[in-house]
């Protein structure tokens, strides 16, 4: 444990608190996006946003793979299971997010489907191989940091012609994201002035896989750890740029991360993937080349191939204002829904779906936060 | 009184079957040969549907609770010794001397003998030395896959002492809040011995029955406003709940919150927060901050309250949250749980 207590020491945290107050300039405000949900979970957990001043504010990204998966994959892992009769393999993650009509992985569970929560690529593997008779399909999801276990799983299952298994891939890819939030804003934004960049996921892409967001955006991004002295580390880098008016990537998170990151994974990737022209991404709509479809060469794998599987557009719903909050354009607050309609129990859209989505987060953690601060003064 | 079968169960090598639920003879000698033979006490030998006893004057508690788990043993525990520590644990969260306990049986057809033996044997075991007999019960198999091999539901009932008024509604704010010790060992070790959880780890349930700590406890203070174990949810739930039914607010100090590097290195695994992980031996108790630091001692002199610490104080708040201080050095919500806390994946 001795590993993570040195990331998270509060007399360093105080320290680092006093220079990012002394550091940020009074007369502007300077609004970073941290990418992932790990980031937006440090945040929340262990209160850094009440480490900082007034003017240095947090707008929670995109970067959780289970809010951006669009309802319409959920529902085809539900059709799996319910007409094709296979054993679904997935993540805990994903059991609750809400599909269409009312359904869930938990409540097609219930229903009496084989859904079995997996911590692995190889657990799935596992019950292939005991379960010669019927067809078991692992639900893949994640970014560019769990995709090579998926390669792994598929080139074994090849190997040991194991041919009851095969692979329901959402992989997706972060840099589109990012360049889609940035694009929107229209280049160096009035919204965000900074990104702290994803951790896990850069330690396969590499640092440079960033490079469009200094170049072309003008936009400064700092690859920061989960844990909340790497957020704050990273803060205050970011903050050193915007006061010297650069942007350029820099790597807070070396003690992973390189600039090329890991070519191994790379070319295993590249092996048995391929970009998708397009992919929907819950909250974001239809990003281009954003998420990766298993190889031709082992569609024999692929579930989307092996069972036919349909695409299913389903539409967010309507007064969700995920997509301007995941743009940094509006809080979680703002909309209407927020803890009405749209709770952590009842999820209306991405940002409340996991416990790391924007909306949830601040649910669970942030909401009331300013208020009773203010009540304690008061009193 | 002579038994009407000649040959004894076949423990080693038989399974539960259909039969053993009938009524019959089969089923007589399973209650005969497990459940009397490992429970014996008077009041189970007289054989009756019933179990009748002359009870105290004064304020009686009762208190029932169901348990499924999966896997039925685990590191430091198993399904029998877990359902008669948590109905002693329900009882005495009322400040109630437990007295007598029941317990219901079903069992899944095609449940190892053996299994069920040992399950019975390790609820004889911690009755026995909770000092709290099993005085009557029942069991019914239900056919293969209706069943996770055994599920069990205790009742307790217990007698309260005269002046001792304990209830979830009696925090008040400036109160103490106490925690018998450290957080998350019962959920992990459960979680850890799940078979398609391979990581090793030395994690032990803390299943225990609490009801000579408290008896400790209500010596040197009678008038403790709130007692209760922090079990499914964890201690973050437990106290959403206590707030609630107060009326109040608290906020916590999570340094002085006690967890095991073990928990906390598992948790971190598997993305979890010890603070929603399960207990089974601990209790969180609510007091006068006048009272708090007699209470303090008494606990830590006791082997289940050893590492006890005060890790917060009952505040007015009309949202009724629970805060905490992070050893960090900011401050966050702690709120219900929506849904099961699930691993995360990211
Ligand atoms: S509160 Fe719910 S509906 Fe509103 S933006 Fe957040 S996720 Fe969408």
């Amino acid at each position: 444990m001795k590993f993570v207590d040195e990331f998270r020491d509060g007399a360093i945290a105080r320290k680092l608190a006093k220079t990012i107050a002394e550091t940020a300039l009074p007369d502007r405000q300077y609004r970073l996006m941290e990418f992932c949900g790990g980031h937006t979970h440090a945040i929340f957990r262990f209160g850094v946003q009440d480490l900082m001043p007034e003017n240095v504010g947090f707008i929670h990204g995109p970067g959780c793979p289970v809010c951006v998966l669009p309802k319409g994959r959920i529902d085809n892992a539900i059709a799996l299971v319910q007409q094709h009769d296979v054993i679904l393999c997935t993540y805990a993650d994903l059991i609750r997010v809400p599909a269409s009509a009312q359904m869930s992985l938990l409540k097609a569970k219930a229903d009496g489907g084989d859904i079995r929560m997996v911590y692995s690529t190889q657990d799935a593997l596992h019950i292939a191989r005991a379960h010669p008779q019927r067809q078991v399909v692992f639900f893949a999801i994640g970014f560019e940091t769990t995709t090579p276990p998926t390669a792994i799983a598929i080139r074994q299952a090849r190997a040991e012609g194991l041919n009851n298994f095969s692979v329901f891939c959402n992989h997706v890819l972060t840099p589109p994201a990012m360049r889609t939030i940035l694009q929107a804003e229209g280049g160096a934004s009035a919204h965000i002035d900074g990104i702290l960049g994803p951790s896990h996921v850069s330690t396969i892409i590499g640092s440079q896989a960033y490079a469009f967001c200094a170049e072309t955006f003008h936009v400064p991004l700092v690859i920061a750890g989960f844990e909340p002295l790497d957020v704050m580390q990273s803060t205050l880098m970011l903050i050193r740029q915007l006061n010297a008016g650069t942007a350029i990537i820099e790597n807070e998170y070396t003690r992973v991360v390189t600039r090329a990151g890991n070519r191994k994974a790379q070319q295993l990737m590249a092996e048995v993937f391929e970009l998708r022209p397009t992919f929907e991404w819950r909250g974001l709509g239809m990003l281009a080349q954003s998420a990766l479809k298993i190889r031709h060469e082992f569609a024999d794998l692929d579930a989307e191939c092996r069972f036919n599987m349909p695409a299913i557009t389903t539409a967010d719903v309507k007064g969700c204002l995920c997509p301007a909050i995941l743009r940094g354009l509006n809080k979680p607050t703002d909309c209407k829904l927020f803890g009405t309609v749209c709770t952590p129990e009842n999820p209306m859209g991405a940002c409340m779906v996991s416990s790391e989505g924007a909306c949830a987060a601040y649910w669970s953690y942030g909401r009331f936060r300013r208020e009773t601060t203010k009540q304690e003064v008061a009193a | 009184m002579k038994r009407p079968y000649s040959v004894k169960l076949d423990i080693n090598n038989g399974s539960v079957n259909m039969t053993h639920g009938s009524g019959g003879r089969a089923m007589a000698q399973l209650i005969d040969e497990i459940f009397v033979h490992h429970f014996d006490n008077e009041l189970l030998r007289q054989y009756n549907d019933q179990a009748s006893f002359t009870v105290p004057d004064g304020r009686m508690v009762i208190s029932t609770d169901a348990h499924v788990i999966a896997p039925l043993f685990f590191p430091g525990g198993d399904i029998g010794s877990l359902s008669v520590h948590g109905t002693i644990n329900d009882v005495c969260m009322s400040g109630a001397l437990p007295l007598y306990l029941t317990a219901a049986f079903i069992l899944e057809e095609g449940l190892p003998l053996a299994e069920l033996e040992r399950i019975v044997a390790s609820m004889a075991a911690a009755s026995r030395q909770a000092g709290v007999p099993v005085v009557t019960g029942d069991t019914k198999v239900v056919e293969k896959g209706k069943g996770d091999g055994v599920f069990i539901t205790t009742t307790g009932i217990g007698m309260v002492p005269a002046g001792v008024n304990i209830s979830g509604d009696q925090a008040r704010p400036g109160d103490a809040i106490i925690l018998s010790g450290s957080i998350g060992d019962h959920g992990m070790a459960v979680l850890s011995s799940r078979e398609n959880l391979s990581f090793a780890t030395t994690l032990q349930s803390d299943s225990a029955a609490l009801h000579t700590l408290v008896a400790s406890m209500l010596e040197v203070t009678p008038s403790i406003h709130c007692l209760r174990d922090p079990t499914r949810g964890g201690l973050a739930t437990t106290l959403n709940e206590l707030t609630l039914q107060s009326g109040v607010g608290m906020l916590l100090d999570e340094k002085a919150i006690p967890v095991k590097p073990e928990v906390m290195g598992a948790c971190e695994l598997l993305g979890l927060d010890p603070l929603y992980v399960a207990n089974e031996g601990k209790l969180i108790c609510i007091c006068a901050a006048t009272d708090a630091d007699a209470l303090l001692a008494a606990m830590r002199k006791h082997p289940l309250g050893r590492d006890a610490a005060i890790i917060g104080h009952v505040i007015a708040d009309d949202h009724h949250l629970v805060q905490m201080q992070t050893a960090f050095g900011g401050r966050r919500i702690v709120d219900w749980l929506a849904g099961e806390q699930l691993p995360r994946i990211c």
